[in-house]
This record gives C-alpha cells, sequence and structure tokens, in this order.
C-alpha cells in the first residue's frame, strides 16, 4: 500500500492507505478525526468540507493519495484550544445549527466565504450554501450566524 | 476489489503509457464524476492515471490565433483569467455552472467533456465556440471538433489509450460574442432540463457574418443546431429570424421524460431559451466593436 504524508491542522501525518482511500475516510478512520461529517455518496451534502492549501474542498472527491504534500485544516483544526473559532461561536450564538450533522461542513465553508468576501449580503451567502445541505433546513439561522461570524472574524 | 493503482504521471507520453498497460484504465482529472462512480461501484478500475500533474493539461495559452485551453483547468481557474473571460464569456460562465463553489475548485472542462453526460454544462458551450479538442494516444496527436466528440451517454470519441490534453479555441473576430444559459427547476446545482449555446459574429452593418448555435440535455448528446445557424445567418435578430431560430431549435429536440420535464416541455423550453440566448450573444457582439 502506498504510503501518504500531509499536514493536517498543523501536524505532520503519515499512514499507509489504499489508492481508492478517500480523503474523507483518511480523516475518520484512519486519523480518527470523526469531526468530518459523510453525508451522502454523490457528493452533494457538503457535511465533508475541509480545507486544502487554503480552499474549501468536498473531501469526498478527492483522493487521499492526491492530498500528499497538502496542507489539511478539518473542522477540529479551527478552535484555538478551548476557545471558539469567531465562526463557530457565532454558530452557537445564533443557534446555526440543530442536529448538528452539517455544521462541520458548513462552518469551514463559511470560513473560506469571509476570506473570499469580508461582508457577504445575504443573497451572497445563501449562494455561497448551494453546495452544502442541511437536512433540519435550519438555513435562516445558519445564514445569521455566517453574517455574524464573518463579522467577527474580521475583528 | 484488488488494489487499484494511482499513478499521477509528468507528461503525456508517461500517461499514453500508463493508459496502454492496463485494460480499463481511467483518467482522473477533478473526480467529481469519476470519484463518485467509483464509490457508487458504477465502475472498478484496476488504475487511476492523474493528469493534474501534466504541464499542457495545465495552462492557457493566449495567442492572435488561438486560444489553448487545458483539459485540467477548473472551472474556478478558467474563471479568474480575464482575457480569457473578455474573448469568450459564454464558455465560461457554461464552466463556472458546474456545481457549487467546492466543486467549481475541482471539476475540469475537460472532465465534463469526457465524462459525455448529456446535460453537461460547458459543452454546448464549447461547441457554439467552434473549439477543437486535442487528443493524444499511442498514434499521435489528433483533433477533432467538439461537435463531434460526445458520441452518446457515457460515450465519446476518444479511441482506445487517448485523453484529452487540451482544447483549442478560435480567437474570435470583432463583433464577436457567445453565450450560455440553462434551464434548471432549482435554481442552482441541478441538472439542465435543456441547455444553450450560442455565438455569433456580426458585419459592420449589424447583419449576422457568422453563427454557431448549440444544444444541450435534448438528446442523447450535446447537438450543433444547423437549422438554428441557418436562421442566423444574414439576420438582424428581428422577430422573423427569432421565430425560425426557435423552430429550429424546438426541430433539433430527440429528448427524454423524466422527473424534471416531459419530451414536450423540454422541446417547448429549447426554443426560448435559444431565442434568450441568442439574444444576449448578439448583445455583446454589438458591445464588442472595438
Ligand atoms: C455536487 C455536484 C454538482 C455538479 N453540478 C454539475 C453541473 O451543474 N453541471 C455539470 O455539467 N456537471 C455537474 N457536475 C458533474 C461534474 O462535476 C462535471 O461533469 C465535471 O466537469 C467533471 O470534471 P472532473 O474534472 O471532476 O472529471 P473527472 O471526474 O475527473 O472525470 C470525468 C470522466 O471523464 C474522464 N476524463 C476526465 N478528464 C479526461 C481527459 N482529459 N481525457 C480523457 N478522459 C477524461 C474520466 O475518466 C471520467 O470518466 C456536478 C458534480 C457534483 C458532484
Ligand atoms: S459526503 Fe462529501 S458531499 Fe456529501
Ligand atoms: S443541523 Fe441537522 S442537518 Fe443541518
Amino acid at each position: 500500500m502506498p504510503s501518504v504524508t500531509m499536514k493536517v491542522n498543523g501536524k505532520n501525518v503519515n499512514a499507509e492507505v489504499e489508492n481508492r482511500t478517500l480523503l474523507v475516510q483518511y480523516l475518520r478512520d484512519h486519523l480518527n478525526m470523526t469531526g468530518t461529517h459523510v453525508g451522502c455518496d454523490t457528493s452533494q451534502c457538503g457535511c465533508c468540507v475541509v480545507h486544502v492549501n487554503g480552499s474549501s474542498v468536498k473531501s469526498c472527491t478527492m483522493l487521499a493519495v492526491q492530498a500528499e504534500g497538502a496542507d489539511v485544516v478539518t473542522i477540529e483544526g479551527l478552535a484555538d484550544g478551548e476557545v471558539l473559532h469567531p465562526m463557530q461561536a457565532a454558530f452557537r450564538e445564533h443557534h446555526g445549527l440543530q442536529c448538528g450533522f452539517c455544521t462541520p461542513g458548513m462552518v469551514m465553508s463559511a470560513v473560506d466565504l469571509a476570506k473570499e468576501n469580508p461582508d457577504p449580503s445575504e443573497t451572497e451567502i445563501r449562494e455561497w450554501l448551494e453546495g452544502n445541505i442541511c437536512r433540519c433546513t435550519g438555513y435562516h439561522n445558519i445564514v445569521k450566524a455566517i453574517a455574524a461570524g464573518t463579522k467577527n472574524m474580521q475583528g | 476489489m484488488a488494489g487499484l493503482r494511482y499513478e499521477a504521471p509528468n507528461t503525456v507520453d508517461a500517461a499514453i503509457g500508463l493508459l496502454s498497460e492496463v485494460a480499463g484504465a481511467k483518467v482522473l482529472a477533478g473526480g467529481t464524476d469519476l470519484l463518485v462512480q467509483i464509490r457508487e461501484e458504477m465502475i472498478d478500475p484496476d488504475l487511476i492515471v492523474d493528469i493534474k500533474r501534466i504541464d499542457e493539461t495545465r495552462r492557457i495559452e493566449i495567442t492572435p490565433d488561438y486560444v489553448k485551453i487545458g483539459a485540467a483547468m477548473t472551472g474556478a481557474e478558467l474563471g479568474e483569467n480575464e482575457e480569457l473571460a473578455a474573448m469568450w464569456p459564454g464558455v465560461i460562465e457554461a464552466v463556472e455552472l458546474i456545481g457549487s463553489w467546492q466543486v467549481q475548485g475541482r471539476a475540469t472542462i475537460g472532465g465534463n467533456l469526457c465524462n459525455a453526460s448529456p446535460a453537461a454544462d460547458s459543452v454546448p458551450a464549447i461547441i457554439a465556440s467552434g473549439a477543437k479538442i486535442v487528443v493524444a494516444g499511442p498514434q499521435g496527436v489528433r483533433e477533432i471538433p467538439a461537435e463531434e466528440f460526445p458520441k452518446a451517454p457515457g460515450r465519446t470519441a476518444l479511441e482506445a489509450n487517448e485523453f484529452v490534453v487540451s482544447l483549442v479555441l478560435p480567437v474570435p473576430p470583432k463583433r464577436s460574442g457567445d453565450a450560455y444559459l440553462r434551464f434548471i427547476p432549482r435554481t442552482e446545482m441541478d441538472i439542465a432540463v435543456v441547455g444553450a449555446g450560442v455565438s455569433v459574429s456580426l458585419n459592420e452593418d449589424g447583419t449576422c457574418a457568422s453563427a454557431r448555435v448549440a444544444l444541450g440535455a435534448v438528446a442523447p448528446t450535446a447537438l450543433l443546431v444547423k437549422d438554428a445557424i441557418d436562421a442566423l445567418l444574414g439576420s438582424k435578430l428581428d422577430d422573423v429570424t427569432l421565430e425560425k431560430l426557435d423552430k429550429a431549435a424546438r426541430d433539433a429536440c430527440n429528448p427524454i421524460d423524466d422527473k424534471r420535464g416531459t419530451i414536450e416541455y423540454r422541446t417547448k423550453v429549447a426554443g426560448v431559451l435559444v431565442r434568450r440566448t441568442a439574444a444576449i450573444a448578439w448583445e455583446r457582439a454589438q458591445k464588442q466593436n472595438g
């Protein structure tokens, strides 16, 4: 089996994986980092969004071996110890989650949005979320949380 | 399910060598179709050849005579190239429609073409642009006109062990414009019920000097619609022309009935959509007179 080395949340990790292993399976099953969720098998739901070299990617559309040498950040890498990332704090503050299943992907997408567009309108936030599906359909509060989180990130 | 082999060669020749070595080997570009197909066990290849490390597939070359787009360029990357977006706005708007932000960063123009979905968004726009598909294989390099590339749902003109290296588009003459519109039931992230691509060049007096019209999702493959082109040539896009264009588009349709639309509905939408697309292409051509 090939071995793959990448940086995950700032730490170098190395493991042997089958070539067919998706990045999301590698994170969950090999590194036991189960914060990144799997909600579909068609790359549509967005629960699995992580950052690869700084931009958001659905980790089910990438093989682990393709992330060789990459810098990967997952939901576990956002908080600074006990202190939540401003986007996570905004989701808590504005009740941006119900069951929480979609939340890791929502938060990771939102953090990328805040970098691309520091002052998004509600419409822009909703458009941005086209690749993230919330089964509980709590979009209203998710959008509010992202607007607030984006502001907090600039502050 | 023997071990799947993964290779990421650096050259076109190495890629052809690998494809020739293992029967049923699959090319991997962005993986947004391929990895889903593997995961859903629709296919089970022994080897996948990642072409993204091959320089020729990863660049845009703009010369006075042609524009060459690497097959493994993503929608997001193509959208960032302002020169390209000014020349072929319709092609760019079509590739940028592919998926959400996270998918746009991975899905490639070559992958959209080679996956050969009848509803693939970039294909009508590529056909309308008059592009040639540059294909490399054991017998060397050949160019295929874009409209001859898709052969059936999931099947292309690629022969065994060939792959697409790049797409070559002409540099549009003065007073040219192109556009792509798709019609989908939702606002985003859905499969086109109809997609229409139109490119036109106008004479100094505003009449149509040349045109190409292509439709997606209304037949087993995207189509170049000859009668629609004839309707446009020489015209100023007046009401009579629009009526002829509408009819030519409807006549070209051979769609399926599914949950997204009946045959009747798709056919009607094709006529309307092609009118709207032509109007946008025209407006762009009129603006671009410098
Ligand atoms: C959530 C989601 C939304 C989507 N939305 C859209 C949409 O709105 N519109 C749309 O048209 N599509 C959509 N798609 C489908 C898909 O993203 C596109 O078809 C995309 O362009 C495929 O490109 P890729 O680089 O990911 O291809 P891959 O998955 O890497 O490859 C696709 C196929 O083409 C072959 N291939 C790839 N490159 C080459 C090459 N250079 N030479 C020879 N063969 C090659 C592969 O072997 C495979 O069979 C969506 C997919 C997802 C997951
Ligand atoms: S698990 Fe990746 S998009 Fe659903
Ligand atoms: S909070 Fe339940 S899926 Fe979004």
